[in-house]
């Protein structure tokens, strides 16, 4: 199908970032060679250009770093609360600076559209360290009791997703709170984490206070290990969830696990459609999809299917795939060859097993890894991609008839991390998101993230809250 | 008539307290519980994994009612506990002092504690929403609240020393917010325990909403901590290598995990950290509309 509108290429520009040919790992305020040499290349999926090569910790690596952060934890903690609220401003203030370069930088390593880092990452980014910049001292004040402690150090590991958002959510509560920082980012999306370590050095942030391990699982494994670690944060997959809350059973470590989802974005019959047709898009089809709140699985009241698979098909058809720096882009690429092949198995698997697939006609670029937008119909509860979380474009479309029918369908999940509600009657937006056994629901709206707002999960989508002053629990000794 | 004028006094025959009713374990065994001194008081349950089973089932199956009941209504039974407590007082008396070795003065201050802290989280239930809740600023035409809510069921393991102020510790804040639970009594001395489930049975609260088990904590706390409809496991009275073993098959369905902490005193101020161990917190998001160039969108 002929696209309804021609866009002309608006390219956003290259030129505002400069890329090292090669980065050492971040540790006690140098950048430095991995102890064994090794390094891994990261390339941009969009196109799978070589971007940087960057320095790959191993366990030797993540006991220095660890060694920084707990030499840097005694004046840290012990600094008055206003005097590290001050290097959080800064480092917020410095964020929106660069937040050009850093959109630019990260729709590179990343391959989702700049639109999106230029108009959710990056602000949330500057926004959650001037957030949690404003607790540091008043955490008397937080309901936690009177001057409560930090933990000491924090290590910390991060997805690909979003890479310099999630950073920030790890970084700026754990440094708030007093607490040093040892962050291993995703092997995929190195840069920005990197990037963060000069905006660190800008602003004069103590040497050992943060440190960034570039690195893969391995790396990560050693430092949730490590004795002298005190905390342990992690977002990513329910498998390495698992893994990890088991390595740390028996000891004092404090954890939050931020993991799976299977959100269902629930559509009753009374829905302003085309609102609704935006909401789904949103949902499912943001950050291709990779993204462990999406509204993956569409739960339609039957008198309406039809009309809304309609709209929403129409609608599908004129998302473009494409440059993620072109600023028209709405689908950008998948983060990896890796990804990709996930998504692709699963959705194999779900038209194997029944369900009936379509995209919209949608030409793929040859180079990069790329995944069209994709809708399931006529899925049942036992398919595999209403059940298991594909974190791609792929979005499964199950009916209901009545309110209780669709409340026991949302929560059939071993997730329960977002959930979406779509429904002109305001007695029962309240009472289906009463009943919802999910940790952010979204009323007529999806895919809203604010600092303030505590996020994290129900049952196997994780434990702890970040955000908020929900957030600055899992930092503090309480 | 006979010539004896010494009253034989009648045991009670010490049963399990689960889904609302007082089953024998359905093992059939028993085993020997003594006072300090090792003179024997009764033949207790020792319970089996079937019957950890069943009390799980009674929980999830009262869950729902339990937390969709409204914080006051909770409250007031949560103080009717305590009232029946009062009511039985001199029973339970004699059954901590048997238990933990305690003189009849010391036992009625550990009774005393234990009714009073049934009251301070009658009081709880519908404060601790506000306390762990309230309205975020977000940067936007939205309306956000966050909400805790009770976690689902709640195993645990109760004190093994504190057999009955440091069990009342340990459940009341898990129901006060909403939540199921089903305990393993202290193994040694699991009589005020079972006894206490015959003042629950009499106290308002839905059968399922509190399941009492006695035996060992090691031979059920696996099944219940590896269990896939268990939400939470309360981890208090498992002994070091115990609660290293139960959090590990914890993780299978990540649940959360209250792991053992020191308590010198159970009669000291409990704080709010064994409510918020088993709360989530929900938050929703509702537009408010907004008043752009292009005029009211609500």
């Amino acid at each position: 199908m002929a696209s309804l509108f021609e866009y002309a290429p608006a390219p956003e520009s290259r030129s505002v970032v400069d890329i090292a040919p090669s980065y050492g790992l971040f540790i006690d305020g140098e950048f430095t060679d991995a102890a064994d040499g090794k390094v891994f290349k990261t390339v941009s999926p969009s196109s799978e250009e070589v971007l940087s090569e960057v320095a790959q910790a191993g366990a030797a690596d993540v006991d220095r770093a660890v060694k920084a952060a707990r030499k840097a934890f005694e004046k840290w903690s012990a600094l008055p609360g206003s005097e590290r609220a001050k290097y959080l401003f800064r480092i917020a203030r410095i964020i929106q600076e660069r937040s050009r370069e850093l959109a630019v930088l990260e729709t590179l390593d990343n391959g989702k559209p700049i639109k999106e880092t230029r108009d959710a990452d990056l602000p949330l980014v500057a926004a959650h360290f001037f957030y949690y910049a404003g607790w540091a001292d008043k955490l008397d004040h937080a309901g936690y009791g009177a001057n409560p402690r930090p933990l000491g150090v924090a290590g910390q590991v991060i997805p690909w997703n979003f890479p310099l958002l999630m950073l920030a959510w790890k970084i700026a509560p754990a440094l708030a709170t007093g607490n040093t920082v040892v962050l291993k980012p995703a092997e995929t999306t190195p840069l920005s984490a990197l990037f963060f370590a000069d905006i660190c050095r800008q602003a004069g942030l103590p040497k050992g206070v943060v440190n960034i391990l570039t690195g893969y699982g391995d790396a990560g494994a050693a430092l949730v290990e490590h004795p002298d670690v005190n905390k342990v944060a992690f977002t990513g997959s329910t498998a390495v969830g698992k893994a990890i809350a088991r390595s740390i059973a028996g000891t004092d470590k404090k954890v939050t696990l931020e993991l799976g989802g299977k959100g269902a974005n629930i559509v009753f019959d009374d829905a302003p459609i085309d609102q609704a047709v935006e909401g789904i898009v949103n949902g499912i089809f943001f950050n291709q999809g990779q993204v462990c709140c999406a509204g993956s699985r569409l739960l339609v009241q039957e008198s309406i299917h039809d009309e809304l698979l309609d709209s929403l098909k129409r609608r599908l058809s004129t998302l473009r795939l494409g440059d993620p720096l072109d600023k028209n882009t709405d689908i950008g690429a998948i983060n990896s060859a890796e990804q990709l092949a996930r998504i692709t198995a699963l959705a194999d698997t779900g038209e194997a097993e029944g369900a009936e697939r379509w995209s919209p006609a949608c030409e793929l670029p040859s180079a990069g890894y790329w995944f069209a937008p994709t809708l399931f119909s006529n899925v049942t509860q036992a398919h595999t991609v209403a059940r298991d979380e594909i974190f791609g474009p792929v979005l499964s479309v199950l009916t209901f008839r009545t309110p209780d029918e669709a409340v026991a369908k949302a929560n059939n999940s071993q997730y329960g991390l977002s959930a979406g509600i779509w429904t002109e009657k305001g007695s029962r937006i309240l009472a289906v998101a009463n009943q919802l056994r999910a940790g952010v629901v979204w009323a007529n709206t999806f895919n809203k993230f604010d600092p303030t707002s505590p996020f994290g999960g129900y049952k196997e989508s994780g434990f702890g809250r970040e955000g908020g002053r929900h957030g600055l629990e899992a930092y503090l000794d309480v | 008539m006979s010539e004896s004028s010494v009253r034989l006094n009648v045991f009670k025959t010490y049963k399990l307290y689960v889904g609302g009713k007082f089953p024998r374990s359905e093992s059939g065994r028993v085993y020997e519980v003594s006072d300090s001194k090792g003179k024997w008081l009764a033949n207790a349950p020792l319970s089996s994994r079937k019957d950890a089973r069943d009390a799980v089932v009674a929980a999830r199956k009262a869950f729902g009612g339990w937390a969709a009941a409204t914080a006051y209504n909770r409250g007031q039974i949560l103080y009717r506990i305590a009232e029946m407590l009062e009511g039985r007082r001199e029973q339970f008396v004699r059954e901590v002092g048997d238990a933990e070795g305690l003189s009849k003065s010391k036992a009625a201050a550990v009774v005393d504690a234990a009714i009073d802290r049934w009251v301070w989280y009658a009081g709880w239930t519908d404060k601790i929403g506000q306390i762990a809740g309230g309205a975020n600023p977000v940067a936007g035409p939205f309306f956000n609240l966050s909400t805790p809510e009770p976690t689902g069921v709640v195993t645990v393991v109760a004190p093994q020393d504190s057999s009955f102020l440091g069990l009342v510790s340990v459940i009341a804040p898990v129901i006060a917010t909403g939540n199921t639970v089903v305990v393993i009594a202290s193994e040694k001395a699991p009589l005020p325990a079972l006894s206490l489930g015959e003042v629950l049975a009499t106290s308002d609260l839905p059968g399922g909403v509190v399941n009492i088990l006695s035996g060992k904590a090691a031979e059920m706390g696996p099944h219940l901590a590896s269990h896939q409809d268990v939400n939470a496991i309360d981890l208090a009275g498992a002994d070091p290598a115990l609660a290293k073993e139960l959090e590990i098959a914890a993780a299978d369905n990540l649940k959360r995990v209250l792991r053992p902490q020191p308590v010198d005193d159970w009669s000291a101020d409990p704080g709010t950290s064994r409510m918020t161990a088993f709360l989530e917190t929900k938050t929703v998001w509702h537009p408010t509309g907004s008043l752009g160039a292009g005029g009211s969108s609500y």
